[in-house]
């Protein structure tokens, strides 16, 4: 029997006295590779995974708890934390959800520089899981690249909100800032060095035996499993699901965008790894697009919707009433209509919706996020088992978990 | 007359509210779409209410036939992905839990929110056989709220620790945690008779005491060390929290005046 006091706690999970010769071994929380605080016990027949357990909760802040006790405006930079590698998808899903339940109509200027922003966060977060994945899996040379190139992107978000992790760059009704000076032709420059840098790192990985050998039917995924444990964004289409909420279920600019959805049959880890690669590919195309839509828009970047949105500068300064509306927004918040509203987006890591229930109060009085991470972290109890010990730590990097998101 | 507060919903209040403000509803929708009308069609006379609201449509359904109706949206209408679980608390109000399922069509691209309602106390069938995602949103669920879900494989808290008490996303439970959470790790790891000995303002790092100098919090402007800042606040005067020290070999308590 297990000893209990105070400092060695009980776990009634785990069994460390048994006739059989499995070992149970816990992975985590403080694994550099589990992504976060990830804790995992796995029960091991020799290096064989018979049972996997993640034990998830360890940076559980209460962001849902926070959203019922904060005014819509305040919880916005909240939802950075939720996967802080692409803070500005959170701030754009949750944004998109307010504005959808007001039924707000965003300016399209505002609009080409979320979608900018989304794209720009989507290479972010797809050159994050590649350095990660590869050091990971032991290339650490790839490390060292792509965190280069992520470097410049987030000097790129730094020029434009300041901040480089923790954007907030999205408001609800638009955005607060057009792009500065010059901003367009350094994100020019950067995406003219974007592919070759990708064909690097694919020269450096994709044929690579030692890559191969660790990725290749690693954490496979049938289809029937990924829809039935809630998969989304890579983890479907590398199960050769052609799902992508951009395309079937455009918001913002994707209507008008011309993109491809890459997808892949063979279900498995390096199946994964291609399709981020190719996405990176797909995003530069999306932003050479929206670069040359913006200079045809006005410049108008924040929804008019003086009821919920507080004027412009200029208005509250001048007009009497503006201000007015001003004062109430700020120390009593808006007070979206009564309803439910659910709004998915695709965000690097998968779908990640928020559903917002408004009682008209100007606290929402329930707000879920349903992040993608969190079901990919529940699948790993199947998929982990039948492995071996060495692909726990490939396949828990290929599902790109991140657990911000996961705990909340 | 003091101000009566409410004890069964203790989350944050709009401090104003003006008495002519009638909130606005989202507007709900008949049901038009072909493949929504075939859905509703498919589940009868299980859907007490069906309406369209911002591209979702919403069914309302009696709480125990959750699982017969997810199965039929699943098998019959293509719904294969239950992207989302959770519930409402109504409890105040209604004495009620709101639960939602969301669901999706992966090839109409197509998205319906089931809803039932629950009784406090009552305990809702799990949908695991259907959707193996519930195994992780239904755990979330009964450990945000409490609501069990029958045969579920493995039903067990998921972020709050295994002996936590209370649901904390509950409208009763206070945002500063009640005050099980306020000492979980005190008496996790020392035990519950050293509270007095370690005192509230040991107990959190995070505790601010604006009228501490020595760590400047709260201070507001620059003061020389230890200076006592209360002068002349007679509204708001010092209020330490009183440590008292045990003897535990004579068991007598004595204030601890070290300050």
């Amino acid at each position: 029997m297990q000893v209990t006091n105070k400092l060695t706690p009980f776990f009634e999970n785990l069994n460390f006295e048994r006739d059989d010769n499995t070992m149970v071994i816990n992975f985590g929380p403080q694994h550099p590779s589990a992504h976060g605080q990830l804790r995992l016990v796995l029960e091991l027949d020799g290096e064989l995974v018979t049972k996997a357990y993640p034990d998830i909760g360890y940076l559980h802040r209460g962001i849902e708890k926070m959203a019922e006790n904060m005014t819509y405006n305040e919880f916005l930079p909240t939802t950075d934390r939720l996967d802080y590698i692409a803070s500005t998808s959170n701030n754009y899903a949750y944004a998109l959800a307010v504005e959808k339940l007001i039924g707000l109509e965003v300016p399209r200027r505002a609009q080409v520089i979320r979608t900018m922003l989304l794209e720009l966060n989507r290479i972010i977060s797809h050159l994050f899981f590649l350095a990660t994945h590869a050091l990971d899996v032991g290339a650490m040379s790839v490390f060292l690249y792509a965190f280069r190139e992520r470097e410049f992107a987030m000097d790129l978000m730094e020029d434009y909100c300041g901040a480089r992790l923790t954007h907030s760059a999205v408001r609800i009704g638009g955005v607060p800032l057009d792009l500065p000076k010059g901003w367009l032709e350094n994100l020019t420059i950067y995406l003219d060095k974007l592919p070759q840098n990708i064909k690097m790192y694919e020269d450096l990985l994709t044929e690579n035996r030692i890559w191969k050998m660790r990725l290749e039917d690693v954490g496979t995924l049938s289809p029937e499993d990924a829809m039935s444990w809630g998969c989304s964004g890579v983890m479907l289409r590398g199960s050769g699901i052609p799902y992508d909420i951009r395309k079937e279920e455009p918001y913002e600019l994707y209507g008008e965008l011309d993109f491809d959805i890459p997808i892949s049959q063979s279900c498995d880890s390096l199946g994964r790894y291609k399709l981020y690669m190719e996405e990176m590919r797909q995003s530069k195309r999306i932003l050479e697009q929206l670069i040359e839509m913006y200079p045809q828009t006005e410049q108008k970047l924040m929804a008019h919707a003086p009821q919920y949105i507080s004027a412009p500068k200029e208005e509250i300064m001048t007009q009497n009433y503006a201000l007015m509306q001003h004062f109430v927004l700020v120390t009593q918040g808006m007070r979206p209509p009564k309803g439910e509203v659910y709004v998915p987006t695709e965000s690097p890591k998968g779908e990640l919706g928020f559903y917002i229930k408004s009682e008209g109060e100007p606290y929402a009085y329930r707000l879920k996020c349903r992040a993608p991470s969190f079901y990919h972290t529940g699948l790993l109890q199947e998929i982990l088992v039948g492995t071996y010990i060495a692909d726990v730590v490939t396949i828990i990097g290929s599902t790109n978990i991140v657990f911000g998101e996961v705990d909340r | 007359m003091r101000k009566y507060t409410p004890k069964d919903n203790v989350q944050a209040k709009a401090y104003y509210t003006d008495r002519f403000w009638v909130a606005p509803r989202v507007p709900r929708q008949a049901v038009e779409d072909e493949h929504f009308k075939a859905v509703v069609e498919a589940l009868g006379e299980r859907v007490k209410e069906a309406y369209v609201e911002i591209n979702n449509l919403v069914l309302h359904i009696d709480a125990t036939q959750n699982y017969a109706v997810l199965e039929t949206l699943k098998d019959t209408c293509g719904y294969k992905i239950c992207s989302e679980i959770s519930a409402v608390d109504y409890l105040a109000k209604e004495g009620e839990f709101e639960i939602f399922y969301q669901m999706l069509n992966l090839d109409k691209a197509k998205r319906v929110r089931v809803v039932c309602r629950l009784k406090k106390g009552l305990a809702i069938e799990s949908v695991v056989p259907l959707f193996k995602s519930a195994n992780f949103a239904e755990r979330e669920m009964y450990d945000m709220f409490g609501i069990k879900a029958n045969n579920h494989p493995f039903l067990k808290r998921i972020l709050m620790p295994d002996d936590w008490e209370g649901h904390p996303l509950l409208k009763t439970y206070p945002l500063q945690g009640d005050e099980f959470a306020s000492w979980y790790e005190v008496d996790k790891i020392f035990g519950k008779e050293y509270r007095d000995i370690i005192g509230p303002e040991n107990r959190d790092p995070a505790r601010i005491d604006r009228y501490d100098t020595k760590r400047f919090s709260r201070v507001g402007y620059e003061v020389p060390f230890d200076t006592d800042i209360s002068s002349g606040e007679t509204k708001t005067p010092i209020e330490y929290s009183t440590t008292f020290l045990t003897d535990y070999n004579t068991g007598t308590k004595q204030l601890d005046k070290r300050k």
